[in-house]
């Protein structure tokens, strides 16, 4: 019996060698396998942390394009929605002294030891789109990102001015179901205070239902399914990105009733996919979360490298859309 | 009168008692949060509700809960179907988004025959390293796992391929005489299975490998063309089930597609019955173990239950699950029931 254990244990162990050597292998594959720092230009580590949407997809190629036009020698690796490896791959870019690691966190807690050993390392860090939960800042030199909780209260003051039409109903009181990121990430939280902390000046707006879609289409799309069964007279429905919010367009579609007119949709993220569903009338407002951090995070981080100070919290320029503006501007939209 | 007792005791002793009973239990809980829960209706001339939802979206779980049963009624196990079924997706989806004629039936055909193929080939890599190199399943298929949605990604580009085929989506969320399509092809699937496994010796010799395969090749069984049969058989069922969930959002989504749906078909088969040890293995167990994982994921939004502690409601339920099927405990309970009423007695006395 122990020696079966044994065996499986052994097993397992040798299963997370082989999955630590296809990871590696993997990203060595769409990086730019350039050999270090040596040439005298910058070497970047960036760990992303997957390409769970659209959204990222954007950001990943506005990340990488950049990087190739300012002859940044970028080693670009992809967590797949996992912490761990995200942490695996910080660590790999200290051990290859790289001259910059930037990253989006996955999840806001646990860095600070992998922040520590690149802060001891003498790497300094940037965090681009999400934030991390640290009580030490000094762990990172800046943040360069969209403010979640102002995109949060941007959906809400929204829904708090089209109180009167977004009653679908007519019964007096506004239904909003809430679709969650991935529990726990720093955009599903914010945004749901965000949300929350405007729609609470309304007393007839009320959240009825709140559930994670992981951020996915699929989860999106579940989850929906089940809320249109289980909660009556929905009026609105809040996703946290546009994947999660199509999902439920389909879902409502299946149900026999129209999205954006029989159910009022709200979504954080405009990338094209949402942009043409709004445009066409079937989401009614979409908050923008702008991807294209390439510029802005390359201009940092070799300032960052050069010394200068840089301040500690770097805003993205972000607007909103309603569905004239959609239809206005859907043809640039280039993610 | 004597033949009641007889028939009860042997219901108790049924294998499927528990599994069934802890699906009704399920049903009944959401029926009691929400009394609307079981409620159908006609929606553009398809059934519509809760139930129908458990099983188009329990369809490709049971999909590959089926190729499971087989692999680990061999002492085997597949660890690589949800990257099988994420690779199959993306294969289809990047064949019909790069198409002259993507929105025809023809496509789709040539995209899906193009995805199972593909799913083939995985399944006799699998099949290749288990039986040939005699390499250990859960090592084998693990190489696929996680090497497996890279290919995935390789394939689309690390984009989620979206495409627009009403024959492909069709798969997933299309209705055949008011039935979900997927339902019904993965009951076909299950019935053809049934009828091989059942109806002719291959049951027996699948079961016979899973017990003790050296035996059974000495007795003259081709331990090693079953036990590739059945991964190759695994993988085909994990490519279908990919194709589903691909029509399901008419998208291809390498990094989520079919995530952890390993662990939820190995989880339905072990809550249908059959040991993770091999030998006896129950389809029909598989069947009920399926419908009840697809019930606890619609469960958890229907009871409004907060994202933060939904794995932890999954978690005790599943545990529950095994506690009522392990045969110690329940004997256990058993034994605490016959006694109580004992000492009662003798009190009185």
């Amino acid at each position: 019996m122990l020696k079966k254990s044994l065996v499986a244990t052994c097993a397992i162990t040798l299963g997370a060698v082989t999955l630590t050597a296809c990871g590696s292998s993997e990203s060595g594959g769409s990086g730019s396998g350039g050999s270090g720092g040596s040439d005298g230009g910058l070497t970047m580590g960036f760990a992303q942390v997957g390409a769970e949407s659209g959204w990222r997809t954007a950001n990943t190629k506005s990340i990488q394009d950049t990087a190739k036009s300012e002859g940044v020698d970028l080693k670009f690796s992809d967590a797949q929605q996992k912490q761990e490896n995200q942490i695996k791959a910080i660590r790999s870019y200290i051990q290859q002294k790289v001259d910059v690691i930037a990253f989006s966190p996955v999840v806001e807690t646990g860095w600070d030891t992998v922040l520590l050993e690149a802060k001891r390392a003498k790497i300094p860090v940037i965090l681009t789109d999400r934030s991390v939960d640290s009580k030490d800042d000094s762990l990172y030199e800046t943040f360069l990102g969209s403010d979640f909780v102002q995109e949060g209260e941007k959906a809400g003051d929204w829904l708090v001015e089209n109180a009167g039409e977004s009653d679908v109903d007519g019964d007096g009181s506004i239904k909003v179901v809430e679709l969650e990121g991935t529990t726990g990430a720093a955009p599903a939280i914010d945004r749901k205070e965000g949300f929350g902390s405007k729609i609470a000046a309304d007393d007839s707006i009320e959240v009825v239902a709140s559930q994670t879609g992981d951020f996915t289409r699929d989860g999106g799309k579940k989850v929906m399914e089940t809320f249109l069964k289980s909660e009556k007279g929905i009026d609105v429905v809040y996703a946290h990105n546009d994947d999660m919010g199509l999902g439920a367009i389909e879902a409502i579609k299946a149900a026999g009733m129209k999205p954006g007119t029989d159910i009022k949709i709200i979504t954080v993220d405009a990338v094209k996919d949402g942009m043409t569903a709004l445009s066409k009338g079937e989401i009614n407002f979409i908050v923008e979360c702008n991807p294209l951090l390439g510029p802005q995070l390359m201009d940092l981080a070799k300032k960052v490298v050069d010394g200068e100070e840089v301040p500690k919290r770097v805003v993205t320029e972000e607007t909103t859309f309603d569905q004239e503006q959609a239809a206005e501007v859907l043809d640039q939209r280039q993610y | 009168m004597a033949e009641t007792p007889a028939r009860l005791a042997l219901l108790r002793r049924h294998p499927l008692l528990w599994p069934v009973v802890a699906l009704v239990a399920l049903l009944a809980i959401n029926v009691v949060a929400n009394p609307g829960f079981l409620s159908l209706r006609m929606q553009d001339g398809h059934l519509y509700g809760n139930l129908v939802d458990i099983a188009r979206n329990g369809a490709p779980v049971l999909l590959v809960a089926l190729g499971m049963t087989l692999v680990i009624a061999t002492r085997g196990i597949d660890l690589s179907v949800g990257a099988v079924a994420a690779i199959s997706g993306a294969v289809a989806c990047v064949y019909i988004a790069g198409a002259p004629d993507g929105g025809s039936v023809g496509t789709a055909i040539v995209a899906c025959s193009l995805a199972l193929a593909t799913c083939v080939a995985l399944g006799l890599w699998n099949g290749f390293l288990v039986s040939v190199l005699g390499i250990q399943p859960i090592i084998a298929t693990l190489v696929l796992m996680t090497a497996g949605r890279g290919l995935a990604m390789l394939v689309t580009d690390g984009q989620i391929t979206t495409v627009n085929n009403s024959t492909f989506a069709g798969l997933g969320v299309g209705f055949v005489a008011t039935l979900p399509i997927a339902i019904l092809v993965a009951l076909g699937v299950f019935a053809l299975t049934a009828l091989v496994v059942r109806r002719t010796a291959l049951g027996m010799l699948i079961e016979a490998v899973g017990i003790n395969p050296e035996a059974s090749r000495l007795a003259g069984v081709r331990a090693r063309t079953i036990i590739w049969t059945v991964y190759v058989f695994a993988a085909l069922c994990a490519g279908l089930a990919g194709l589903m969930i691909a029509g399901n959002t008419s998208a291809a989504d390498a990094n989520n597609a079919g995530l952890w749906i390993e662990l939820d078909a190995i989880l339905a088969v072990v809550i249908g019955g059959t040991s993770l040890a091999g030998g006896r293995f129950s389809l029909a167990g598989t069947l009920v173990g399926a419908l009840f994982i697809q019930t606890l994921a619609t469960t958890i939004p229907n009871l409004g239950i907060p994202a933060q502690t939904n794995y932890l409601f999954k978690a005790v339920v599943v545990i529950l699950v095994c506690l009522l099927q392990s045969p110690r405990v329940r004997h256990a309970l058993r034994v605490r029931r016959r006694t109580l009423p004992m000492t009662a007695k003798a009190g009185v006395a």
